[in-house]
């Protein structure tokens, strides 16, 4: 989550770039904000298990980010957690069977598919590579974030461009790209390019 | 690009503590970022509850007050608000009757007050949700966002409220509200980009010579730009698009609304080609307001809503109203 604050943190710029040639140029600031609040919370009350640690950040993010990342990462972050349950410890396939519920759970609550140029695009492939390794699974979501460049975007504000969203990267796809970066960061496999 | 704020973190902060000195009539409380009117909960009434980005004033925390809103929610700029203070708005004003939340049709705002309005009734309150689509410009498919919410939102909120005011219960205040989003319909149109504290400058890029036609509340371009045309054109232009979706059996409520970077002189100038247009097209006017009342921080430009009032709308929102922005009849 430290890692994960600090790259949002680093790529706040970028995000809210991304955000202003699409939609409404608070993508970076508002995951900025949330991602705050999640290290602080976290910090005063350290919670026990690494379930407790998602489920925790995500009801931070639900109560600060606000628009639709604060719901939807939320969300990822709280199914993922309550997947794994009170274990001590998970391991890698745990993890990814309660990664695909957060993302399912996503999907639902947005009502969106792969293909759609949101956030699924880098999480679902994401997801499905973390079988092999973190690094994969981080690469999978820069490869899917850059794959919705092409797309027209569906959901969300961008899709009220309808074709001119075509040729923009997606700013929600750009930042599920970082945690996945972060994740494989902090569990020693190195970033994503 | 100079701006009359202290910092971009703490624009909405200070806008409320100002809200607070000027109008006495609210509680507002700015930590949790929640306006409630001073006498909520009134017994036996519906609560209103609205909110969303803030940057859009009056919307919607001008509109708080008797006849009208009992608790807003601001999120950030152009951020919807969160679960969290929508839960503390509806327990402040349920007496019991419960409440209506009025949306825009954003896809934060959806998902935020969806969760609150689960979280809400967890503790207990009845909570009716009603969405507003009333912008034109885009296009309404299963497979999009759909259509924003826009200047149809203060028909709603005007009219609910009066219900409301009167002691109608929440599914008939729900199922009026319903009945203005299906009777609205909006279409903006832009001649400068706006500017958001957080960026600090444009929000695009829109050529001295062009303006954007069917631009949303966010700065979220339109149909499409074209070199600078005249209040009268623009008025043929936005009437013809509201007119080629809803054609109204009835007299209409028109809102000649400005995105705040318009001055009256202008907006009263656009509004008289607006009922020019109108006449021309055989759409008899009810009502007339004009101003800013569903704004896009500084950006200059204007929209037009219609919403095809029978007479029960009609005497909804001739009701009395006390609000910061509207007001009249008490």
């Amino acid at each position: 989550m430290t890692a994960a604050a600090a790259s949002v943190d680093r790529e706040a710029a970028r995000l809210t770039d991304l955000d202003s040639a699409i939609g409404d140029a608070d993508h970076g600031s508002n995951l900025q904000r949330g991602f705050a609040a999640v290290v602080k919370v976290l910090e005063a009350e350290p919670p026990g298990t690494p379930g407790a640690v998602l489920t925790t950040a995500g009801r931070q993010l639900i109560s600060t980010v606000g628009g639709a990342s604060g719901p939807l990462y939320g969300t990822l972050l709280r199914r993922t957690g309550k997947q794994l349950g009170d274990a001590d410890r998970v391991t890698a396939d745990e993890l990814r069977a309660a990664l695909r519920a957060g993302v399912d759970a996503v999907a639902q609550l947005g009502g969106s598919a792969p293909g759609d140029a949101t956030m699924l695009d880098a999480l679902d492939p994401a997801v499905e590579a973390l079988a092999t390794s973190f690094r994969a699974a981080a690469e999978a979501a820069v490869q899917g974030a850059e794959a919705t460049v092409p797309l027209q975007a569906r959901k969300g504000r961008a899709s009220y461009l309808g074709e001119r969203s075509i040729g923009h990267q997606d700013p929600g796809a750009t930042s599920s790209a970082l945690l996945f970066s972060a994740l494989a960061e902090t569990a020693g496999e190195g970033a994503a390019r | 690009m100079k701006m009359l704020i202290n910092t971009p973190e703490s624009v909405v902060t200070d806008a409320l503590r100002g809200m607070a000195a000027a109008h006495p009539d609210l509680v507002v409380d700015v930590e949790n970022r929640v306006i409630v009117r001073r006498d909520a909960p009134v017994s036996g009434k519906v609560g209103l509850v609205s909110g969303g980005g803030s940057g859009h004033e009056p919307l919607h925390g001008g509109f708080v007050g008797a006849g009208m809103l009992d608790a807003v929610c601001p999120g950030a700029v152009f951020t919807s608000p969160v679960p969290d203070q929508m839960v503390r708005a509806a327990t402040a004003v349920d007496s019991g009757a419960g409440v209506l939340f009025v949306v825009k049709n954003y896809t934060g705002d959806v998902l935020n007050f969806r969760m609150a309005a689960e979280l809400a009734e967890d503790e207990g309150v009845q909570v009716a949700t009603v969405v507003v689509d009333d912008d034109v410009a885009v296009t309404d498919s299963l497979h999009t966002a759909g259509r924003r919410g826009t200047g149809g939102t203060l028909f709603v909120e005007k009219i609910a409220g009066a219900a409301a005011a009167e002691g109608a219960p929440l599914d008939r205040v729900a199922g009026l509200a319903r009945q203005v989003v299906e009777s609205s319909r909006s279409f903006g149109v832009a001649l400068s980009s706006c500017t958001t504290p957080a960026k600090g400058g444009p929000m695009f890029d829109l050529p001295a010579g062009e303006l954007e036609l069917g631009v949303g509340i966010h700065g979220e371009p339109g149909r499409e730009r074209r070199p600078m045309m005249t209040a009268g054109e623009i008025a043929d232009y936005a009437v013809d698009a509201v007119l080629t979706d809803l054609r109204p059996r009835h007299p209409v409520l028109l809102l000649v609304n400005g995105m705040g970077g318009t001055p009256l002189l202008e907006l009263y100038g656009f509004g008289a080609e607006v009922h020019r247009v109108l006449g021309e097209r055989d759409v008899p006017v009810a009502r007339t307001l004009v101003g800013n009342y569903v704004t896009s921080l500084d950006m200059a430009g204007c929209s037009v809503t219609l919403c095809q009032a029978d007479e029960e709308l009609l005497r909804l929102w001739d009701a009395p109203v006390r609000t910061p922005a509207l007001r009249w009849g008490c």
